[in-house]
């Protein structure tokens, strides 16, 4: 997600503590790093400003300069500046349980708000709400089409807008027709529009009113440049925003929009969309972004999502294997499976403390080949599983016919798997950053 | 006349900033750095990103020191750079009559507006006097098959239609022979979104090229990377991508109605060489529009 930011800020790290004590000079060096940092992550032009202003202030003070340990003070004075930026503690989302309860998604065209409805759905689902999903979009042609289809993918009931029927008019029905479902949760999915465009803002407005929300939540991408800033203020201020979804950040978005969004609207980041798959949604946990813009690594999100899908015996086995290199053909193969179901494994790799990106180059885990992979393994002995080291080329011909791929791909596997263990052997000579108490993870 | 356009479409007021830039480069005029940083904030402003930002700023620099800035200013300078990637092509005409049928493929991310692209390029070329034959393969999202039927009907476009889950690949290879034996002038295939990223599914876009040129040796002879003008830093990776997979020939620069400035469009042409060719500018069908490289470079200056 932030691994691109995480790098420059590390490098910029790595200059600083490399140099012990800190002069006035170095931090405004490394501020412009920062800076520079920011920038390229889409953060604002003027949080950016205000966020190096800041730091500057706090860094050139006692604090840092009469500190034992300066490189960690200048760490830790970024890391407090973007868990505040970030919003500070991840809030809870509470949604009182209504006949039904309200939710109303908002957003540019192609934002993502019809698939982030279906996701949404899965969520609150899950926590004691029957969803129910409402077409809301009268513009856009077969928007309505695609959400009745993902919510009957989902497993949810739908509402669709009737001919010459105002968006304001199918929520309002809705408020009916929900209970007749059996249903407490009405998702209602809007047509995209810009901010600026006064008709359709007044079109939401108008729906706004009708149902009152409970939560109206702004469906942001999170490749979104500079716009980001104005987009958000002129929702919030004219729908009465509550808080944000950020879509498309399992590509390699910086998500700089996360860091801005708050500090000029002051509503929180809810969600974030790793995925196009309907569980691909998961809560926004600023302390622990700014922990992984810092390159601490998203330690706590792997663990929980480590817990969602093993039982917690064997992600304790996974980490320990991981961190101490005993990893296996043999692991791989059961750890392959449930890995699957956690996501991309790319991403998985990158949210382990320490992973930067450049080292995942030439590491290229493609989720679709897992299952001729499996194969591959399969065909292997167990003591080739234990020791990779040994399949000689004749071994690799008969695994390639047993499991009905070629040679290649069983030269490929195993030099990935290789690459795989030099990185963790990596890893683990990585040192961790030396914290001060109580600071970290 | 896109900026003009715009402006009609949506009554928009807008303060310009351009001359207080352009006041900044009167020949002889030494730059002093709060000049330069404030080009440097309506540059990273308007999404032109850090590094091509930087380097116009050296440029402009080295130009004033030598008091070689151009009457116009920056304005001038990044006009002509823009105008010097764009002619680069010998024939940036997005439809061309002399393919026949002319194949081109639309690619980009998730929700950047290719359906909606397809269906308004279908138009452009009818206009023209083309022929122009849609493919639908999307085959991934959700009712994407039927947004594009509805784009077919209002342009008046035939369409080759999929069902969701269909092998995109073999839906573009229905259209070009299609249009082959019905004499189109022109195929547009829509093709799911995906991000750049996702490795097994920047090959299936390259299987969906490759079946095109099996049927139709030289095709596709265009492959347009629609891109979202809000986009930021994140559309130079888009487009480097995209770019290494399958080659792109042209970026079709969507939602410039929007406030955003679309800069980042001006880093990728510096960056990798591949023009901006149309423009999206509304909702309707006949709001996609010629790249004019003058009016893409006012636009970057003004509030």
């Amino acid at each position: 997600m932030f691994e691109q930011l995480t790098e420059k800020i590390e490098t910029v790290f790595r200059g600083l503590t490399s140099r012990g004590r800190l002069s006035e000079d170095n931090i405004k060096g490394a501020l412009k790093e920062v800076r520079r940092a920011l920038l390229s992550a889409d953060v604002n032009f003027k949080v950016t400003k205000e966020f190096i202003a800041r730091v500057q202030e706090r860094a050139v003070g006692r604090d840092v300069l009469e500190s034992i340990t300066p490189g960690q003070q200048f760490i830790k004075i970024i890391h407090d500046e973007l868990v505040d930026l970030l919003g500070g503690l991840a809030p809870n989302i509470e949604l009182p349980h209504k006949t039904p309860t309200n939710i109303m998604l908002v957003g540019l065209q192609g934002s993502g708000k019809t698939t982030s409805a279906g996701k949404l759905a899965r969520f609150f689902a899950k926590r004691q709400f029957k969803p129910i999903l409402v077409a809301c979009d009268i513009h856009r042609p077969a928007a309505a089409r695609q959400l009745e289809i993902v919510a009957n993918n989902a497993g949810y009931p739908s509402i669709m807008f009737e001919e010459g029927e105002k968006p304001s008019e199918v929520a309002r029905r809705a408020q009916f027709e929900a209970r007749q479902f059996g249903c407490d949760l009405a998702i209602h999915d809007t047509a995209g529009r810009l901010h600026i465009d006064r008709d359709m803002m007044a079109e939401a407005r108008e729906l706004y009113d009708e149902i009152n929300p409970d939560l109206v939540l702004l469906v942001l991408d999170a490749m979104t440049g500079q716009e980001a800033v104005s987009v958000g203020e002129a929702f919030t201020s004219e729908l009465g925003v509550d808080g944000f979804l950020l879509t498309k950040l399992d590509g390699d978005a910086r998500g700089g929009a996360a860091l801005s969004l708050r500090q000029v609207t002051g509503k929180p980041v809810l969600f974030v969309g790793v995925g196009e798959k309907l569980d691909a949604l998961e809560r926004f946990h600023p302390d622990r972004m700014a922990g992984r813009i810092l390159g601490m690594g998203d330690v706590v999100t792997l663990v929980e999502k480590a817990e969602q899908t093993f039982d917690e015996k064997r992600a304790k086995e996974l980490e320990k294997k991981l961190r101490k290199q005993t990893f296996d053909f043999n692991d791989f193969r059961d750890q392959l499976k449930q890995l699957k179901n956690m996501g991309p494994i790319d991403d998985i790799l990158a949210m382990i403390p320490g992973m930067k990106k450049s080292m995942l180059k030439g590491i290229q885990v493609d989720d679709g080949a897992t299952k001729r992979i499996e194969a591959i393994i399969n065909s292997m002995t167990p003591s080739e599983r234990a020791k990779p080291g040994s399949i000689d080329g004749s071994r690799r011909k008969r695994i390639a016919r047993g499991s009905g791929t070629s040679v290649q791909e069983v030269n490929r596997l195993l030099k990935q798997f290789f690459e795989m263990q030099k990185m963790f052997k990596k890893m683990g000579r990585i040192k961790k950053f030396a914290m001060p108490p109580g600071f970290g993870l | 006349m896109a900026l003009d356009k715009l402006k009609k479409a949506l009554g928009k007021t807008r303060s310009i900033l351009n001359t207080r830039v352009e006041d900044l480069f009167v020949p002889g005029k030494t730059l002093e750095e709060e000049d330069l940083e404030l080009l440097e904030e309506a540059l990273i402003v308007a999404d032109v990103g850090v590094e091509a930002t930087e380097n116009i700023i050296e440029h402009l620099k080295v130009a004033a020191r030598e008091q070689k800035i151009p009457p116009g200013g920056p304005l001038a300078i990044l006009e002509t750079e823009i105008r010097k990637m764009v002619d680069e092509y010998e024939d940036p005409a997005p439809w061309r009559p002399t393919e026949k049928p002319h194949v081109i493929l639309l690619v980009g991310v998730n929700g950047t507006g290719k359906t909606t692209t397809a269906g308004k390029l279908a138009k452009y070329i009818n206009d023209k006097g083309g022929k122009s034959l849609l493919a639908a393969s999307d085959t991934f999202r959700a009712a994407a098959n039927e947004q594009l039927a509805i784009w077919s009907e209002r342009s008046g476009a035939d369409i080759v239609r999929s069902v969701d889950g269909a092998d995109p690949a073999s839906v573009a290879f229905d259209a070009v022979s299609k249009a082959i034996s019905g004499g189109y002038d022109a195929v547009i295939v829509d093709t799911a979104g995906r991000l750049h990223t996702k490795v097994n599914l920047m090959e299936e876009l390259k299987k969906i090229a490759r079946v095109c040129g099996k049927k139709l040796p030289g095709a596709p002879h265009d492959i347009f990377l629609v891109l979202d003008a809000t986009t930021g830093n994140n559309g130079i990776n888009q487009a480097r991508l995209f770019e290494e997979v399958i080659g792109i020939t042209g970026i079709i620069l969507t939602k410039l109605d929007s406030t955003a400035k679309g800069g980042i469009a001006l880093a990728i042409m510096r960056e990798l060489n591949i023009p901006v060719r149309l423009v999206g500018v509304g909702e309707k069908i006949d709001d996609l529009i010629e790249f004019d490289s003058a009016s893409f470079a006012a636009g970057l200056f003004e509030d």
